[in-house]
């Protein structure tokens, strides 16, 4: 396999997530938004909320249109950079690909156009159900697809078949229903509705600072400040949830997203830290040029105890006796033994020779668990990129900190109906609007970065994974994909900023 | 049981195949915009505009379905003809962005560049379509390693294709169908007695257009060897195998010929009579053809994705297939599809009741 070709496949999907990344949240929470503001409408007559409503409708199609645009790369990239993983799991992987195409997306596009066009053609109670539809069609759709990557992080209801050489579904519920995947989807849909709950506040808090429009960019203003508020606090308890099951199924990305490298009892978080970008596992040095730590923290989060031991990337990559942690190098003896127990089989069968059959199933079986390691040479491959991964996570973090303290004040003041005279406030909404997008982005970074070396964790690492494709193949595609999706991501900000300008 | 499903899922495959080329009238209408005026460009756009979406996603559910049902085929044909799927996926891109940007004031490319776009998805998207579809009977130069992984052979990654003009008469054929469908349908959609009557004559041109091609890649798939699976598993090259299938299928046959007539009557309806309903009847009659055509190249044996590398290595419904576990579970979530068709159906028939006219493309702020 060209590695060229497998680096720039993983740039490329990384570039062409985290474009689609872009778009997704705000259509994730501004379409529920939207439903909030026509409920009230349907409900109280009050045509000005039909304006509101209309007014945040047209910044939604632009935003939407994008999002499909950058989406439909992603159904079909699993095939085109990463053929061999489309067959080595595609029997578990495809179930949930086509059923947010049937159950989501169509109901997306079905009532999209109610939702656009259906104003003068069908009843008030129709086009808000439509409404209503497009914003469950969006979420469901981020359920199916955050199960699927859910499913690489930790990759259950699937055992091996050897005969066909691929993975194959046990249990369909364990996948739809897996733990990883339903934390997955309530954090990043709490992430997507903070954004957007930052996009309406942000833009509301700029018509009444120019005193355009002050009472129906107000109203939009409570309503964002009110949503966000909740959705903070949800994504708080959801993240919570999402790290404890990080720590249970992926101990590297949460020792990763810490800089931990040795492992403690009553690990602590680290509130804000700067690595030593030389640290190299094993080498004695302090990880860290400067940290603050918040005791305890991490240990409670990642363990729901205290006492307990939570590992560190040297405990992973070396063993610990101690703890029962196997080193890397016997995982990667055990994955070489399971590799040449599949290719023994394989053999064996051709050849008719029952005996051996049993005997390398058996030993295939034994080693099974460590099957993704053999592919690997150095126990050191299966540490991801800590910098990254430890400085997005702080980033995400901090930012979902201050979204809760911003979100509180802004329900405060205008509650208290004071805020048009917190001009610097209303600035810094105006400013916040970015910072949604920052974390969301960074969590993505957290989840995807995280997982390496694997596509799936510890059952295929991302260089068997890929397409059989010259490294040249995928840098002509990977330089198409950011010039077109750069001039369309321009496109798109012009015309929602002239939107925003001309107002309700 | 496995059997079973996977002719189970070949059929869903095909009528999926069969529903997005009725479906593509909207890459058609993309084409009929070339030489209008503005009023009548913004009519065009605005009447395929509100179903754009529905061609798009039944795209995105035939890649679904085929990596959920023939994860061996999704990945053999996306990761093997890498760039026909890439140049067909940038049409598309483009397309999704297009309708909402081209009249948006500050949209960087002008009116002009977004319609530049709807003509590119319109002819380009069905043209790489068909040739894509089209090699489902002449065969790709691929092969298989002992871990199914593909080993794509032409450095072309799949535009070798166009090597062969009898794929790009499908992929023209593909062209002048859209077309055909974008004028029955405009012709149901839009009142306005003038444009009704341009695009009855549009209709009648295209069909002829689309006849020829058609009859040529048809009386190819007829004429040709095909890759037939033998009893003990081995591919062999079987003459006239498509149209054998068609003899020993005869169900399908007459699929094949009750969809061509209604494809025929509802052109006619459209050409001949004052008819707006031609669309209703060409509409099945499309997705019937359509259908039947995957089932022969797909069923009663056949491989439907053939390597003419190395024969042994194509693929058919048996070896391209999901687990029994898998298929077992897909169709059951299938069970749900009348529904998702049901509501397609009432939505449509809300929002096409009342026709489009200028006054409303006019009049209306909700348009593209």
């Amino acid at each position: 396999m060209d590695l060229s070709s497998v680096d720039f496949s993983r740039a490329q999907f990384a570039l062409t997530a985290l474009y689609h990344f872009l778009f997704v949240p705000l259509t994730l929470g501004l379409s529920f938004m939207i439903a909030f503001m026509e409920t009230i409408y349907v409900s109280t007559g009050n045509e000005q909320w039909k304006k509101i409503t209309k007014f945040w409708l047209r910044l939604f199609v632009i935003n939407f249109a994008i999002g499909v645009a950058t989406g439909i790369i992603m159904e079909f990239e699993f095939g085109t950079n990463w053929a061999n993983y489309s067959w080595f799991v595609g029997d578990i992987f495809g179930a949930p690909l086509a059923i947010e195409g049937l159950f989501a997306f169509f109901l997306e596009a079905t009532f999209f156009a109610v939702m656009f066009f259906g104003w003068d053609r069908v009843s008030k109670k129709f086009h808000l159900l439509s409404t209503w539809l497009v914003a469950i069609g969006s979420n469901l759709s981020a359920y199916w697809i955050l199960i699927a990557n859910a499913w690489m992080q930790d990759p259950v209801g699937t055992s091996f078949n050897p005969e066909t050489i691929r993975n194959e579904m046990s249990s369909f519920v364990e996948v739809a229903l897996s733990p990883m995947g339903v934390s997955k989807f309530l954090h990043t849909v709490g992430g997507g509705y903070i954004t957007s709950a930052l996009f309406v506040l942000g833009i509301s808090a700029y018509f009444m600072l120019k005193k355009r429009n002050f009472v129906m960019a107000k109203k939009s203003f409570v309503v964002a400040s009110s949503f966000g508020f909740l959705c903070s606090l949800f994504v708080l308890f959801s993240g919570d949830e999402s790290a404890y099951q990080v720590a249970q199924k992926q101990p590297m990305k949460l020792a990763a997203m810490e800089g931990l490298y040795s492992g403690e009892i009553n690990a602590g978080i680290v509130a804000f830290g700067v690595l030593d970008p030389k640290k190299e596992p094993g080498d004695g040095k302090d990880p860290f040029l400067f940290e603050i730590k918040a005791p305890y923290a991490l240990g409670i989060m990642a363990t729901r105890g205290i006492n307990n031991f939570t590992p560190g990337i040297e405990d992973l990559v070396f063993g610990n006796e101690n703890f029962n942690i196997i080193s890397a190098d016997d995982r990667i003896k055990s994955g070489k033994i399971a590799l040449g127990a599949l290719e023994g089989y394989k053999r064996a069968k051709e050849r008719g020779d029952q005996i051996s059959v049993l005997e390398n199933r058996r030993l295939l079986e034994q080693n099974m668990q460590n099957f993704g390691y053999g592919y690997l040479e150095k126990a050191e491959e299966i540490v991801p990129p800590v910098a990254l991964t430890f400085y997005s996570f702080h980033i995400m973090v901090s930012l979902g900190g201050y979204f809760i303290l911003l979100f509180f004040v802004a329900l405060y003041l205008s509650m208290a109906n004071d805020i048009e005279n917190f001009k610097k406030f209303l600035w810094i909404c105006v400013w916040s609007i970015p910072l949604g997008y920052v974390a969301c982005e960074a969590g993505w970074i957290v989840a995807e970065v995280g997982r390496q070396p694997w596509a799936i964790q510890n059952l295929m690492p991302v260089g068997i994974a890929a397409t059989n494709l010259s490294g040249a193949n995928v840098a002509i595609s990977f330089a198409l994909f950011a010039l077109l999706f750069s001039a369309l991501f321009i496109a798109e900000i012009k015309i929602m900023l002239k939107q925003i300008k001309i107002g309700f | 049981m496995l059997e079973f499903l996977q002719i189970y899922w070949w059929v869903v495959v095909s009528l999926l195949g069969g529903i997005f080329v009725f479906m593509m009238f909207v890459q058609g209408g993309q084409t009929l915009i070339l030489g209008r005026d503005e009023l009548e460009k913004d009519l065009i756009i605005n009447s395929i505009g509100r179903k754009w979406e529905l061609t798009f996603t039944t795209l995105v559910i035939f890649g679904g379905a085929c990596f959920a049902a023939f994860p061996l085929f999704y990945a053999t044909s996306f990761g093997g003809a890498y760039w026909v799927w890439m140049a067909i996926l940038f049409c598309f891109i483009i397309q999704a962005v297009a309708y909402e940007y081209r009249k948006k004031p500050d949209n960087l490319l002008g009116a002009k560049g977004y319609e530049l776009f709807l003509v590119i998805n319109g002819i380009f998207g069905t043209i790489l379509i068909g040739i894509a579809v089209s090699t489902f009977f002449s065969g790709s130069e691929f092969e298989l390693s002992s871990n199914n992984f593909v080993e794509w052979k032409s450095e072309f990654r799949g535009l070798e294709a166009l090597k062969n003009p009898l794929n790009l008469a499908l992929g023209i054929a593909l062209f002048f169908q859209a077309r055909v469908g974008a004028s029955l349908y405009l012709i149901n959609n839009i009142d306005d007695e003038k444009l009704r009557g341009e695009f009855r004559a549009s209709l009648a041109r295209n069909f002829v257009q689309f006849l020829i091609f058609v009859v040529i890649f048809l009386a190819w798939i007829m004429l040709k060897d095909g890759y037939h699976i033998s009893q003990d598993g081995v591919i062999v090259m079987r003459e006239y195998k498509y149209f054998m299938n068609f003899m020993q299928m005869p169900f399908v046959l007459m699929i094949f010929l009750f969809g061509l007539c209604l494809v025929i009557f509802g052109v006619y309806k459209g050409v001949f009579t004052s008819s707006i309903r031609g669309i209703f009847p060409y509409g099945v009659g499309i997705v019937m053809v359509v259908f039947a055509l995957f089932l022969i190249v797909g069923l009663n044996n056949t491989a439907f994705y053939p390597s003419y590398f190395n024969i042994q290595n194509s693929l058919t419904i048996y070896n391209a297939s999901s687990s029994l576990y898998t298929l077992k579970t897909m169709a059951y979530v299938s069970l749900f599809v009348p529904a998702v068709l049901g509501y397609i159906a009432y939505v449509w028939r809300l929002m096409d009741k009342k026709k489009l006219t200028k006054d409303e493309i006019k009049d209306d702020e909700h348009i593209y």
